[in-house]
């Protein structure tokens, strides 16, 4: 699993990439209660804004990690947004995407640089 | 920026582990464990415990309540002489262009009359009061006492196992009473649209008790992230969002707090800041008025979307001023000013969000029923 500065998870499904949002993250945007998704099928640039999560706090977005096509998205979040707050790594992931060039990955965290850069 | 102020509750806020943010030059706790959402609902269905301590508590001093009460007056476009003695009102600092500097309450306590106002506002309401009161009506800025709430169907069960009396308070009375061998004053007020009460006690006492409160079943510590989501959902007002310097009371929907008597044809009618702005108000009718918003969607509409008549095209005809998501509504919910042609409830309106119109409709406030013991 690999880890961006904007607190995105990345995990390797087959020929797949599969992301969704650190549980520090959950924990620091308070309780979620809305998410919008990006569309399935959307070709998506590294660095994009493609989603959006609102908490009791504020609006956030999700940058799209790496260039490629949305390939499926979670609509269960939109329905129990407060799933991100349950389990973050796992059921509440957001998208997953066909990456063009699966090399950008590289350039992400590992779980141990992940946790030393959140402190 | 200074250095942050400390409520007499900081270090009880930093032992429960709330997380502490600057607030009106203080350091307050915005949530603490529970989070944001189940402090909300345990305070609608159980009680809630605030630290409101930031906010100014002010005594006014006068030969006799009537000299105090009719010198006030002149700030504010309230009935202050014709309040009871142990009730209080909630009030307005207007301006002379009609708008309004801050609200409060003032409560008549028999040979003086008790003012709140609000933190980021009160060092301009005490040089208000001082340079408009002073030298025949004394003003007494209380600096020694704590400030606390405790709200929700729960809070008068638990109050009254330590002040047995309080159980007895309307809404708006206001009473002192012995707290734990000290003296509070204590109002049954609030600001989240449930039962509860407002309590001023002495710095040295309040860690003991919200201790002693905390202690209870029913009762849990509360945030401002909660007291905001609470506030919004009753209607209430929050100054510098939803009322400021540019808003009449009538613009506002406050006209249910400008009491007969100081309206025209009134006994005391106007001498008041902004009177002929507010009575002309009153009179024709005011261009953009505050609603309750309810969008259909989940999407919240924060301060500042803009809404229109429209799905496309045209200019806004309002503007969100505070808006969230209702945890006890379940669903987003807002407040704004919108063109009085607009106003009226379910009217369909559209909120630009993100770059795109969604709809909203008007609704009657507050968004979730208050529950006064009347």
């Amino acid at each position: 699993m690999k880890f961006t500065e904007e607190h995105e998870w990345l995990r390797v499904e087959d020929d797949l990439i599969v992301v969704g949002i650190t549980s520090h993250a959950a924990e620091q945007l308070g309780d979620v209660v809305f998410v919008e998704l990006p569309d399935q099928g959307a070709e998506v640039t590294k660095d994009e804004d493609i989603c959006v999560i609102e908490s009791v706090k504020a609006a956030s977005d999700i940058l799209a990690p790496l260039d490629g096509e949305i390939v499926e998205v979670n609509a269960m979040l939109e329905e129990e947004p407060g799933k991100v707050n349950d389990d973050p790594m796992g059921e509440a992931w957001f998208f997953k995407m066909k990456a063009a060039d699966p090399s950008q990955m590289d350039d992400y965290m590992d779980e141990a640089a992940y946790n030393k850069f959140i402190g | 920026m200074g250095e942050l102020h400390r409520t007499p509750l900081f270090d009880l806020h930093v032992a429960l582990g709330a997380k502490m943010v600057p607030f009106a030059g203080y350091d307050m706790p915005v949530q603490y464990g529970l989070g944001v959402m189940k402090e909300h609902l345990h305070t609608r269905t159980a009680a809630g415990l605030f630290d409101v301590s930031h906010m100014g508590q002010v005594i006014l001093h006068g030969d006799t309540y009537e000299d105090v009460a009719k010198a006030f007056e002149r700030l504010v476009p309230m009935d202050v002489l014709g309040l009871p003695e142990g009730r209080q009102r909630y009030g307005l600092f207007t301006n002379d262009a009609g708008g309004i500097d801050d609200d409060l309450m003032f409560a008549n306590s028999g040979d003086h009359l008790f003012v709140v106002v609000n933190a980021a506002c009160k060092e301009a309401d005490i040089d208000r009061m001082k340079a408009a009161l002073e030298p025949e009506i004394s003003v007494e800025v209380v600096t020694d006492r704590a400030l606390i709430a405790l709200q929700g169907p729960q809070a008068a069960t638990a109050l009254a196992r330590i002040a047995p009396s309080v159980a007895d308070m309307k809404f708006m009375d206001v009473a002192t009473v012995d707290m734990m061998g000290t003296e509070a004053w204590v109002s049954r007020s609030g600001y989240t649209g449930e039962d509860g009460y407002e309590i001023s006690i002495a710095a040295n006492h309040a860690t003991a008790l919200c201790q002693a409160l905390l202690d209870m079943d029913e009762v849990e510590a509360i945030g401002l992230g909660a007291r905001d989501s609470l506030r919004l959902e009753a209607g209430l007002c929050l100054y510098g969002n939803d009322i400021d310097a540019t808003t009449s009371p009538v613009e506002a929907g406050l006209i249910w707090a400008l009491q007969k008597t100081r309206r025209a044809g009134g006994d005391r009618e106007g001498g008041f800041p902004g009177a002929t702005r507010i009575l002309g108000d009153l009179a024709e009718g005011v261009a953009r008025k505050r609603v309750g918003l309810v969008p259909s969607g989940r999407a919240p509409m924060r301060a500042g979307t803009q809404i229109f008549a429209a799905p496309e095209g045209g200019d806004p005809i309002g503007e969100v001023t505070s808006g969230g998501f209702g945890p006890t509504f379940e669903g987003p919910v807002a407040m704004g000013y919108v063109g009085a042609s607009y106003a009226m409830a379910d009217t369909e309106l559209y909120g630009e969000v993100r770059g795109k119109r969604m709809p909203v409709k008007v609704a009657k406030m507050p968004l979730v029923p208050a529950n006064f013991k009347r």
